[in-house]
């Protein structure tokens, strides 16, 4: 769409840059106050400069929180995208079972988070969840609060379970909206199901694809909470996950201006990687909008 | 592959052909699987969920000492402790009005905002656009202790209100971002139109604008709510007692003599009623809803 040039549209900005500004600046700024500064207590503060910030990028604890936090959206992403896409070509397109099938899947979606790990964490017990118990039953040594392995898998099946349904529902939108003419066309080709899905529906729908990954990405990389209540990070620090680690630091053991670093770091990491996201998503957008 | 899905889905499913016509399935590429596939998937979706169902049902005595699939002595205590003790069930009115002022405040200003860009360019509106995003994008464990500090230092820490900005924070970015691609839908020309017709600027929005994205709107407080409703650190964070969100208030269940695991999954329960409410309004938006508008 052509837009007009109007300066005076910044007033129609105003009331959010204002209220994002109480909201966000002022916070940040506190952040970056911190950052730069050491205390001995007593609200007395001195000039520490860029301390912290060299501090952390040496310290082994953030790397381990950040390669923990990495692999973990890697993974989930690994097996949400595909999954999601897989379970929305599957859906009922329409009628009384496609409204039942999206009303189901979103359910998990409005669950609050730390419900979302009690759920999981009572499934998963051995004595009284229907996880742990028919795990243990079987003869497989299941214990997500003793075990590495069985704590990740816990909480990336968890994670699976709430957020797939987020990337099904938004390749079902996708597919959706692709006109029946196309599929006419690939059937008078004699497309193959495969072909089908590889030159129609995944170019079109890879604009709202991105969204899912954007969004996916930037969430999981916040994770926080269902971890937190499922394995309060462990076994030891398997699974302290980078805001989980953050919230130790400055709630925990009160060390703000390393946490305030930390938060920096973690803030700019995140913003990068989704703005290659973003970019990317924005020249879909254009591309299409031709 | 065709051929195959029409006596597949006719024969294996007899039921379908009474909801969807026939010709709609000749047209659709559909393995019969499809079935299969989405019925493993809500079950797996619908499992945990049924335990949590299962264990509210049931007395502490019977989810400590047998395994059943069913309640055998079933009981509704675990929700009534909840629903006529008030330092329970206040959690949920409290974490009610938090989202709802959420929704309102988010709605309220982001409307406006993205007025202005889907239909101007100005200054900076890439730019913009992009820093309100990253505010999606802000870690909320980042921010957990200045908003504490924040709204401390203002005296509002513990006001449902203190709750309710702050998850502006996530919310106004994404609100803006959703009635965007909604707006960017609408035709221009209606604009113009209605300018020419005379119509000023606020009785044009209200009046024609609005009712043309009413969708769009429904999206966006969705996801409000959504957002606003299934936050927990920073609600937790900035109440102590008079907004105590409800999910915070779960933390009680575990006490000196153990965890109550009824009452737990009861509460448990009760905050998912609320979602589903709003899933059952809105369930003919979802799809469009969840593709931000950008379909």
């Amino acid at each position: 769409m052509n837009k007009t040039v109007n300066q005076k549209a910044w007033f129609l900005i105003l009331p959010v840059l204002v209220l994002v500004a109480f909201s966000a600046v002022i916070p940040l700024m506190t952040v970056v106050n911190y950052s730069v500064q050491d205390t001995f207590g007593n609200n007395q503060f001195f000039w520490a400069g860029l301390d912290w910030f060299d501090d952390m990028l040496h310290s082994e604890r953030m790397w381990n929180a950040l390669g923990r936090q990495l692999m973990f959206s890697g993974i989930i992403l690994a097996i949400q995208i595909p999954l999601g896409i897989f379970v929305a070509l599957n859906m009922p397109k329409k009628g009384f079972w496609s409204s039942f099938c999206l009303v189901v899947m979103s359910l998990p979606l409005l669950i609050p988070w730390n419900v979302v790990g009690t759920i999981w964490q009572i499934f998963g017990r051995v004595d009284i969840g229907l996880l742990g118990y028919t795990l243990d039953a079987i003869g497989i040594d299941y214990n997500y609060t003793q075990n590495t392995l069985a704590a990740w898998i816990t909480v990336i099946v968890m994670d699976v379970w709430h957020w797939t349904s987020l990337v099904a529902l938004l390749a079902f939108a996708g597919l959706r909206s692709i006109p029946d003419a196309y599929y006419q066309a690939a059937k008078i080709d004699q497309a193959s199901r495969w072909a089908v899905f590889r030159f129609i529906e995944l170019p079109k729908i890879a604009g709202v694809l991105m969204i899912a990954i954007l969004l996916r990405f930037m969430d999981s990389f916040m994770i926080y909470t269902e971890p937190f209540v499922v394995t309060g990070g462990g076994p030891g620090n398997a699974t302290t996950f980078l805001s989980i680690d953050l919230v130790k630091m400055a709630l925990g053991q009160f060390d703000l201006g390393p946490a305030a670093a930390f938060s920096l770091m973690y803030f700019l990491t995140i913003m990068a990687i989704s703005w290659v996201f973003y970019t990317v998503m924005t020249t879909i957008d254009k591309r299409e909008g031709k | 592959m065709a051929n195959t899905t029409i006596s597949d889905v006719g024969g294996v499913e007899p039921r379908k052909m009474t909801i969807e016509r026939p010709r709609k399935v000749v047209r659709r590429i559909r393995p019969s699987g499809s079935m299969v596939v989405m019925a493993l998937y809500l079950i797996f979706l619908m499992l945990p969920i049924y335990w949590l169902l299962n264990m509210s049902l049931k007395t502490n005595a019977e989810i400590l000492g047998t395994f059943s699939f069913w309640p055998r002595d079933f009981t509704l205590a675990n929700y009534t402790k909840i629903l006529t003790d008030p330092s329970w069930y206040m959690g949920y009115v409290n974490s009610l009005i938090y989202v709802v002022l959420n929704t309102a405040i988010s709605l309220a200003v982001a409307l406006p905002a993205a007025y202005a860009f889907s239909r101007y360019s100005f200054m900076g509106d890439k730019h913009l656009f992009f820093w309100l995003l990253t505010n999606r994008m802000a870690p909320p464990a980042v921010f957990a202790l200045p908003f504490f500090q924040l709204y401390s230092s203002i005296g509002l820490f513990d006001t449902h209100i203190a709750v309710a900005l702050a998850h502006c924070l996530f919310n106004v970015p994404l609100a803006v971002w959703i009635l965007e691609g909604f707006m960017r839908g609408v035709p221009k020309e209606i604009d113009e139109t209605a300018y020419i017709d005379g119509y000023s600027f606020p009785r044009f929005f209200i009046k024609i604008f609005t009712p043309l994205i009413a969708s769009g709107i429904g999206v966006a407080a969705f996801f409000c709510f959504m957002f606003s409703w299934v936050e927990l650190l920073l609600s937790r964070t900035l109440t102590s007692v008079d907004a105590k969100p409800i999910a915070a208030t779960m933390t009680r269940t575990v006490g000196a003599a153990g965890v109550d695991w009824g009452v737990l999954a009861a509460a448990g329960m009760l905050t998912i009623v609320p979602g589903a409410l709003v899933i059952y309004f809105v369930r003919n938006y979802i799809a469009k809803g969840f593709a931000l508008g950008r379909v």
